[in-house]
């Protein structure tokens, strides 16, 4: 499972950094790097674009994984010259920016998305193609649905099976994507369990949905 | 009106609706025309809600105004634009002032509109939505609280004869049904043997259906339905048909109506549904015209 996220306008990029000369930049070695949007490519790459636009540069580095607590010791390792910029712009996802945010706070440097973060997903085999795989609904449907989200899939996020908009197997949005109850029918039929999709689903529980999320894990603490 | 549409759906005629599209602005005397002009001359007329995910003078509004005019309005409610509060307390204000046809609708998607950045809701679908209408009958809300003074409606739905693949679209049919729906209207006919062979299927439930007509008023048209619009898909016979009309002035629209007339005639002669649903698109002043096509 990877955040999938794609390049901010550069314009949205300059519009942050409008008032900072100085600029660190960090890359991610994960996801970012895997959909090209913040390895070092992209990170050389946005070097030269800020440089153009008159900024200077006062370092980069691609972190293993951003959003790791390890980022700190990254963060304190380069203090010297990250204290040099004036704000810190982020290529990794939105909970990269966050942990970069949070570790720079001491040093009052900003911390600046340089990417949109836009769904948690997948590589779906075709080059270069990513799928959404889960919204986080709280009420794992999947179990009635042969594997196949319909919250995740249907554009409308139906429970009770394909809108009219429906085409060929293909959705009313976007007819580059399949059908979501197209799919879990063909799926179910196959699995000889198509009474499954003849249940009523009742309306959602949005309080399923923290917003925003908190969850206390209860871990019984060993006895010594 | 003197019957309200159940009645005259209960009452074994033939029976026919019709629809009114609200405008986009607040100049509503085009509106008001065509519901006088129609009023008295079908069971019922539908109200589109937003239609097309395009932002309109509201279905609550219009279905009020034609009730006003001593009409049978039928209101279309979608889930696209309202959460399920909005829509308990559209449908309990729907009540008090004498609306009791409601249609229920999932909503076209939000990008297919004119408003492409708004939110969709959606936070109920069609079948949650049926079956919320008949628990505010019950007396209860979906909150699981008491009403002071339920609701009572007749409860329609959507169902898409020849939609490709048509078997999931079957199976939610049979879940609306199960749901509460009481009436039917498809998505627009025009290859009335496959309609057949649906009403066999769909005989077998003790609902009322009524058939889909829209106007074709160009060959050009109808192409482009088959394109673009799902489950619809109009016999190269008709397009062959429609094409054959002279250019001039009103000539296809001549045929359109002609065509119209003889597919509620033929559908009326052999009992095939209980009756049809006329969206005119834009064209509501030639619903009569389709009407004595039809020998209604």
């Amino acid at each position: 499972m990877n955040t999938i996220t794609e390049q901010k306008p550069i314009e949205e990029i300059k519009e942050y950094l409008d008032k900072d000369e100085k600029v660190y930049i960090i890359g991610c070695g994960t996801c970012a790097t895997m959909t090209h949007t913040g390895g070092k490519t992209e990170v050389l790459e946005m070097k030269e674009q800020l440089q153009e636009a008159g900024k200077e540069v006062v370092g980069w580095m691609v972190i293993p994984s951003v959003c790791d607590d390890l980022t700190g010791d990254a963060l304190r390792e380069n203090a010297e010259v990250i204290q040099k910029a004036d704000a810190i712009l982020v290529m990794s996802c939105a909970f990269g920016v966050q942990t970069v945010a949070s570790f720079a706070e001491p040093w009052n440097k900003p911390a600046y998305p340089a990417l949109n973060t836009l769904f948690i997903g997948k590589g779906n085999g075709e080059f270069g193609v990513f799928s959404e795989v889960c919204q986080q609904c709280g009420e794992c449907l999947l179990g009635w649905t042969g594997g196949i989200c319909p919250v995740t899939m249907c554009a409308k996020g139906l429970l009770n099976g394909p809108c009219g908009g429906t085409n060929d197997g293909k959705c009313e949005e976007d007819p580059d994507k399949d059908c979501a109850w197209t799919l879990i029918y063909k799926r179910l039929e196959k699995l000889g369990k198509l009474d499954v999709m003849r249940k009523y689903y009742p309306p959602r529980n949005y309080q399923k949905v923290q917003r925003p999320g908190r969850v206390l894990v209860e871990i019984e603490r060993s006895q010594e | 009106m003197a019957k309200s549409l159940r009645e005259a759906l209960n009452s074994g005629k033939f029976v026919v609706t019709g629809e009114i599209g609200p405008p986009k602005g607040t100049n509503i005397e085009n509106m008001l025309h065509h519901i006088d002009l129609l009023k008295d001359k079908v069971d019922g007329l539908n109200v589109t809600d937003n239609q097309s995910s395009v932002m309109r003078y509201p279905s609550l509004g219009t279905a009020l105004l034609i009730k006003e005019r001593t009409g049978e309005p039928i209101l279309q409610m979608t889930c696209r634009d309202r959460n399920r509060m909005a829509l308990e307390a559209d449908l309990l204000f729907a009540y008090t002032r004498g609306i009791r046809n409601v249609l229920c609708l999932t909503g076209d998607s939000i990008r297919v509109g004119d408003h492409n950045e708004a939110k969709g809701v959606f936070d109920l679908d069609s079948v949650q939505l049926i079956k919320m209408v008949r628990l505010m009958e019950s007396g209860k809300d979906l909150g699981g609280n008491e009403l002071d003074g339920a609701v009572e409606f007749h409860v329609g739905a959507t169902v898409t004869p020849e939609a490709n693949p048509i078997e999931p679209q079957l199976i939610k049919f049979e879940k609306k049904v199960e749901a509460g729906a009481e009436f039917f209207q498809t998505q627009a006919v025009y290859d009335l043997d496959k309609f057949r062979e649906f009403m066999q299927y769909a005989r077998q439930f003790e609902v009322k259906i009524m058939a889909g007509i829209v106007l074709l008023v160009s060959a050009g048209m109808a192409r482009y339905m088959n394109a673009n619009v799902p489950g619809i898909s109009v016999p190269q016979k008709l397009i062959d048909e429609m094409a054959s009309v002279p250019k001039g002035k009103g000539n296809a629209l001549k045929k359109g109506i002609e065509i119209a007339g003889r597919m509620i005639g033929e559908l009326k002669e052999e009992k095939v549904c209980d009756g049809v649903h006329i969206m005119a698109i834009g064209k509501e002043e030639v619903v009569p015209d389709i009407l004595s096509a039809a020998g209604l």
